[in-house]
């Protein structure tokens, strides 16, 4: 995990197409300037950026489910619950499940766990739109490869 | 058993917060209750859970981008709810 470029899910542990179901894991790191103001002398994990982290994983299940051929992007965050702090160093795992696909939208749940406790969890909808331009969507073929992705989901 | 027009004015009272009594199967639900994209997601999340349908918001959206249909054919309420009938039609052939 690297808070200051947003890589937020360091590899992907399980992916069920079928069930419509993705798990990672991402380590929060022992130090990152983000530590410094959040807080000072206490340092804890953002909400934002564990909503963002639910949504990546997210995002990937998406991405696996639509062939790598769109995009998803957040687009709505309901009953996003911080139920306890997360700390630097700790290592989560992040589940998502697919709750509805619409058109041209999905609808997934997500959480995650530090240690088999639930420390956040949040109902997320994305639009899904063609990737817009080659060269984003070889930086995600890129970041797939980085965490495992395609190995667990073959494309093209 | 509430028509399906019932129903649909339900959810976007209840998902838009806009009072039911103002809604009407004439209601734009664009230009008249002034409901937006982000919105009507919402709004199709819940008409697709209720109906077991998935509303076709893209090929509806591309049609009205290419002058195809209009968006009184998809939005008015009416003819959103005689667009969810059929679907549920559909699915029941």
């Amino acid at each position: 995990m690297r808070l200051e470029y947003f890589q937020m899910v360091d590899r992907i542990i399980a992916l069920d197409i079928e069930a419509r179901t993705i798990a990672v894991e991402s380590s929060v790191p022992d130090q990152s300037p983000v530590f410094e103001g959040h807080f000072p002398g206490y340092p804890l994990m953002p909400g934002v950026l564990l909503i963002e982290a639910m949504a990546q994983a997210s995002g990937w299940l998406q991405i696996a489910l639509m062939k790598f051929e769109r995009m998803p992007f957040l687009a709505m965050v309901k009953e996003a619950k911080m139920r306890s702090f997360v700390t630097p160093g700790e290592t989560l795992l992040i589940e998502a499940r697919i709750e509805h696909e619409g058109s041209g939208f999905m609808v997934t749940s997500a959480k995650i766990k530090v240690a088999g406790a639930v420390k956040c969890n949040a109902t997320l909808t994305f639009r899904d739109v063609p990737f817009p331009n080659p060269d984003f969507r070889s930086h995600m073929d890129a970041v797939a490869e980085r965490i495992g992705l395609t190995r667990q989901a073959p494309h093209d | 058993m509430s028509s399906t027009f019932d129903q649909v004015a339900t959810i976007i009272a209840e998902t838009c917060d806009i009072p039911r009594d103002t809604i009407t199967p004439d209601s734009h639900a664009i230009d008249d209750l002034g409901i937006d994209s982000l919105d009507f997601l919402d709004i199709a999340f819940a008409i697709d859970k209720a109906f077991g349908i998935k509303l076709p918001l893209e090929k509806w959206t591309q049609e009205v981008n290419d002058g195809k249909a209009s968006t009184e054919q998809y939005f008015v309420l009416k003819n959103l709810s005689a667009r969810i009938d059929e679907l549920v039609a559909a699915k029941g052939a």
